[in-house]
């Protein structure tokens, strides 16, 4: 916390400080390289980088959120990941977890923004709204969007966790009427990582951290700004229900025989085809399971503009400003029918309008045929 | 009325009408397979998923014949700088004076059904008229879109470099729920167009009766012998055509 931030001391030594022993260091590096994608013999690396290197400040920012990414990462896999590297040690402002309040809670902030300038990796969790001048969201009688450019300003990178501050998530859904923005609309001058998911998983938001410090340098990035490590899959890709994808056998609904069989979700909405994520792999709530294992169909949290895409439970392809009981299919078919209507129409009219010429030519057609030498 | 004696004219060369059923054909498969994939039917089976793959089957067809049908429109594109002047790229130019004095007439003639007092002869065209080939302008376009959105969606699970060459296409439209919104809408699309074009083809076919329909096929149209006559002034040394058909109208 900010009181204790004083005291220099680097990762390793802060975990042997809060009681634990040097073999669970050593697990929990194995833990998180594994998490990571790192090969075995990473392992060190990331232990001697834990054990050299003093904490990096973190300003932790709340904006439009709900602090489900807060309550994801420290309920983690392993203990050290929410005592050491978010609560006790590294945080030097977040609203959820800090001791300080009010005034003191703000010093704490500017002087680590002041210590640490250029050094600081700004966390923010939630979207900044934009509209009436940002009066929808307020920490400290100023408004978010005010506290976001002030904090960025001197931050080494800024980590957007979950859809919120990476695509606006169900704030900013269709009317958006905050204007709730993510965070790369805003801040155009500072390497982003955007984390994505509601929430993001616990062990990725922990790997991306353990990432920084080991390597001192930001995670390989997508082209979406996402880690590669863990978002260049699609749910779909390491979904264990896969094969019966590519077998065409799907539940047709939630309580028929072919759910109980544990058939693809894909006909009743999931949405992993279309989500990159790796809920498949790294699982949830410390491996147990996740969304498709329990029998329902991925609703592509961590996608832009998830909730604006229909129904979660129907494979529909919504258009926007067609209303939202339209699909494309549905429109097209009107199309369709109206073209061809309109085709039919035109066939009689032409034959009504033109007929003189065909009757012409008609005639014409069969004084030639008679002419015809047989 | 004047009798009038048709010529044959060789008007749509072999690659032409190659690039046409090909492309044709693969429209067709690849519109079936897309609503396939979108909305499978509910074909079960008893047998375990490990012995059926007909979905994948689905699927691979498809990507196969994107190949298919991307590979034929480079050629198309190809051809419009080394083929007749009914193929070139110039016939499809929407921007000269000629094309939208023939875009109005056709507008008003065919689509209207206005009558002319005195039809002009060369308002008809011989290859494309100008509406149409500004429809195969459009219809270039979409297939594009087609092409950037099916690829650019591919991307991620193949390693060739050429679907690789799309992968930006997603990070850029913002995810792949838009691109595969837009890649599943353009495809009614591509539908309308092939309701209005067959319907057109039929309807020239059988109001100007010049072949309209047979020329995708043989790549012969009949146009009036008066249109040809500066032509055959110059080459009188030509041999004569001995197929030359010639009926009065």
């Amino acid at each position: 916390m900010a009181t204790e931030k004083s005291v220099k001391e680097t990762y390793y030594e802060s975990i042997i400080k809060q009681g634990y022993s040097r073999r669970d260091f050593m697990k929990f590096a194995t833990y998180i390289a594994a998490y990571m994608g790192l090969e075995t013999s990473m392992i060190g690396q990331v232990a001697k980088s834990l054990e050299n290197t003093y904490r990096i400040p973190v300003i932790w920012e709340h904006y439009q959120e709900c602090t489900c990414c807060s309550e994801s990462f420290i309920r983690s896999d392993h203990p050290i990941v929410s005592d050491i590297i978010l609560d006790k040690i590294s945080l030097d402002y977040t609203l959820t977890l800090m001791a300080a309040s009010g005034h003191q809670a703000e010093a704490a902030k500017h002087a680590t923004m002041e210590k640490y300038k250029g050094e600081y990796i700004l966390c923010v969790e939630g979207s900044v709204p934009l509209g009436d001048d940002g009066n929808y969201c307020c920490i400290a009688g100023r408004s978010a969007k005010d506290l976001l450019i002030e904090a960025a300003e001197g931050a080494k990178a800024i980590i957007a966790w979950g859809s919120c501050a990476s695509n606006g998530c169900v704030q900013a859904a269709y009317p958006n009427p905050t204007e709730a923005t993510p965070i790369h609309k805003i801040i155009k001058n500072k390497p982003i990582i955007r984390v994505p998911g509601c929430p993001p998983i616990g062990e990725v938001m922990a790997g991306i951290i353990v990432h920084m410090i080991t390597f001192g340098r930001l995670p390989e990035l997508d082209g979406l700004g996402r880690p590669k490590a863990f978002y260049s899959k699609r749910v779909h890709d390491s979904c264990y229900r896969r094969p019966y994808y590519d077998a065409g056998l799907f539940a047709e609904s939630f309580d028929d025989q072919n759910a109980k069989d544990g058939y693809c979700l894909y006909k009743v909405g999931c949405r992993g085809p279309m989500t990159y994520n790796s809920c498949g792999t790294i699982k949830w709530n410390n491996g147990v399971s996740y969304p498709i294992q329990s029998g329902h169909g991925c609703i592509g949290c961590s996608e832009e503009d998830f909730w604006d895409n229909g129904p979660f439970y129907e494979r529909l392809t919504g258009l926007a400003g067609f209303g939202i009981e339209s699909t494309a299919d549905t429109i097209g078919k009107v199309a369709a029918g109206v073209v061809a209507g309109g085709l039919a129409v035109h066939a009689v009219a032409a034959n009504i309008s033109k007929r003189k010429e065909l009757n012409s030519r008609t005639t014409r057609g069969k004084q030639n045929e008679k002419k015809l030498d047989s | 009325m004047k009798a009038r004696s048709f010529k044959r004219v060789y008007v749509w060369e072999l690659p032409v009408r190659f690039f046409h059923w090909i492309n044709a054909l693969s429209i067709t498969v690849l519109a079936v397979t897309g609503f396939i994939i979108a909305n499978p039917p509910a074909i079960m089976s008893n047998a375990e998923a490990s012995d059926v793959y007909w979905f994948g089957t689905v699927r691979f067809i498809h990507f196969a014949t994107a190949y298919v049908f991307f590979f034929n429109m480079i050629l198309r594109v190809y051809w419009s700088f080394v083929g007749n002047r009914f193929s070139s790229w110039r016939a499809f130019w929407p921007f000269s004076k000629k094309m939208w004095h023939n875009f109005l007439h056709v507008i008003k003639v065919d689509v209207f059904l206005a009558n002319e007092k005195r039809p002009d002869i060369k308002d008809i065209s011989i290859g494309h008229n100008s509406v149409a080939a500004f429809s195969y302008v459009v219809l270039f376009l979409l297939a594009l879109v087609q092409v950037f959105t099916g690829f650019g969606l591919y991307s991620a699970t193949s390693s060739w470099w050429l679907p690789k060459l799309f992968s930006w296409v997603v990070p850029f439209m913002g995810g792949d729920f838009i691109v595969r919104t837009i890649h599943h809408a353009t495809t009614w699309l591509f539908i309308l167009f092939t309701l209005i074009h067959v319907y057109l083809v039929f309807y020239h076919d059988w109001l100007e009766g010049r072949g309209e329909v047979s020329s995708m096929f043989g790549g012969y149209k009949f146009v009036c012998e008066e249109r040809l006559k500066k032509i055959e002034e110059e080459e009188l040394e030509a041999p004569v055509d001995e197929e030359e058909l010639e009926i009065i109208d």
